[in-house]
């Protein structure tokens, strides 16, 4: 169209769009307060799913993922946590066994890498000084491998990590017996590292002289997945 | 958009000989076979193809991350991340060098037809016991209403992709920055966009009455008989208009803003992203 011609006349209608689009925009900076409500609410719908659909949504603020589902059962019954490797009296633990250690108790926060948390989660279990004072690792110890109950899934933290105060050996979640979904019956709790690092279903505990590469990291994560300073392309922050 | 021709009014101006009747029937065919009428300029164009490629490549890596099940088989989360972020920050930034360098009468142009619903436009969405076929006896523009409510949307979720976006890669450093919702308006967004994506390429690629639209953001024209029949008020359909791309030489303070702006986009990718 030359610039000299005069603007074409055409029906005009009301900027419904922009309003829409606005609206749009506002309702959902508005859902950063409530998009997490909500998604619980609906979550609470879908109950009914499979497990394995149910896992990736979301659901309590947490999501669950595995690697190899369904996730692993355990008989209460049979169950034990070996503890092994570099160490002076291998050993494994029933639950009752477990107990009898030094409780500790902690309220922090979960975060995911993929970039959800779920703030004030309390833990109850076992400090990792006391679970190794029983076993008492051997000279030349470096770190902790845990291995779950769901087959292929390891990870590792050095002995200097492990014994950061809020790391645990969790047997409690929220005042109740850890769930399925959640790790049942013990877990890994490394609040200051991302989730993947928290091993759910553990059976087993071997006490090594050398770091090895985990599940994810074994996929290219960050084997210490400090939150905030990790996974990305560039280390260094 | 007509190239001053008699019926520049438009089918809601004066009666002309040449514009068809508004309501009913499609009018019969005026212009030879093959004739074709300008419909999308260059710098529309781009902006179309800036978002489908941004659109691909960031859906693409973010299931990955998301998914556990592709996260499993393609790992390495931090190249991944990198691909998503530059990615992101490049879409934004060629959005702005079309934006200072492009025909801005013309983008100006489509976002007020794209903005604006008329009468016609509530009839064509909101159907109430119409016969088969009957919305090709609703009269559109260039831009049909579904095309507008999809545009709309679609800007919508630009911005809160980018919101969201913004708010995860900061939650990263800090996590008081981590929102309740963060998560959620990037899923829901990344939901809805797919969904109305995977709609748009149906009837782009597969549905034989609106595949003729795929030549308009190709090429920049649409065969002249079909949008007559798909869009009786868009004027160019109308009259006939031809006319090819305006070349608009950009001035030399036009230049240095998009090359400041590239430049701004390339640095947040090296010294952000990588």
């Amino acid at each position: 169209m030359p610039a000299s011609d005069p603007a074409p006349q055409r029906p005009e209608g009301r900027p419904v769009g922009r309003r829409a689009f606005l609206g749009i925009v506002g309702v959902g900076i508005s859902s950063l307060v409530w998009g997490d409500t909500a998604t619980r609410w609906l979550s609470g719908a879908a109950d009914a799913l499979p497990g394995p659909v149910r896992g990736i949504l979301p659901s309590s603020g947490w999501r669950i993922y595995a690697i190899n589902p369904p996730y692993p059962r355990y008989d209460p019954a049979t169950w034990r946590l070996q503890v092994d490797g570099l160490v002076e009296r291998p050993r494994s633990f029933s639950m009752a066994e477990l107990q009898a250690l030094p409780r500790a108790d902690q309220t922090s926060d979960f975060h995911c890498v993929t970039g959800w948390s779920v703030d004030d989660v309390h833990w109850g279990g076992v400090r990792f000084k006391d679970l190794l004072a029983a076993v008492g690792p051997t000279a030349g110890a470096v770190g902790l491998s845990f291995v779950s109950a769901e087959e292929d899934y390891v990870d590792t933290l050095t002995l200097q990590q492990a014994a950061v105060p809020d790391a645990m050996l969790a047997y409690e979640m929220d005042h109740a017996p850890i769930s399925r979904p959640h790790g049942a019956p013990v877990r890994v709790v490394m609040p200051q590292m991302y989730g993947y690092k928290g091993v759910k279903w553990l059976q087993r505990i071997t006490v090594v002289d050398r770091i090895e590469d985990g599940y994810w990291e074994g996929r290219g994560y960050d084997r210490d997945a400090w939150v905030g300073k990790s996974n990305d392309f560039s280390k260094g922050l | 958009m007509s190239a001053g021709a008699a019926g520049a009014d438009g089918p809601g101006g004066p009666a002309v000989a040449t514009a068809p009747p508004v309501r009913g029937p499609a009018p019969a065919q005026t212009f030879p076979a093959g004739a074709r009428v300008h419909r999308f300029g260059g710098s529309e164009r781009a902006v179309h193809w800036i978002h489908a490629a941004a659109f691909f490549v960031l859906t693409g890596s973010g299931l990955v991350m998301y998914l556990p099940a592709l996260s499993e088989r393609v790992g390495d989360r931090p190249t991944l991340k990198a691909i998503h972020l530059t990615a992101a920050v490049l879409w934004v930034t060629a959005l702005a060098v079309v934006a200072i360098l492009g025909d801005r009468p013309a983008l100006r142009e489509a976002v007020r037809e794209l903005e604006r619903f008329d009468d016609d436009d509530r009839n064509w969405l909101l159907r109430r016991g119409r016969p088969r076929g009957w919305r090709r006896l609703i009269p559109q523009g260039r831009f049909n209403a579904a095309e507008k409510a999809h545009a709309v949307v679609q800007a919508a979720l630009a911005v809160l992709f980018v919101l969201s976006g913004v708010l995860l890669w900061l939650g990263e450093r800090d996590t008081t920055f981590r929102l309740p919702g963060t998560v959620a308006l990037h899923d829901a967004s990344m939901y809805v966009a797919v969904v109305l994506v995977l709609g748009h390429l149906y009837l782009a690629l597969l549905h034989p009455p609106t595949r003729p639209a795929l030549r308009g953001i190709l090429r920049g024209d649409v065969d002249a008989a079909w949008a007559r029949e798909h869009h009786r008020k868009w004027d160019a359909a109308v009259v006939g208009d031809v006319a090819p791309d305006r070349v608009r030489r950009p001035g030399a303070a036009s230049v240095l803003a998009a090359v400041v702006a590239v430049a701004a986009g390339l640095a947040v990718v090296v010294l952000v992203v990588l």
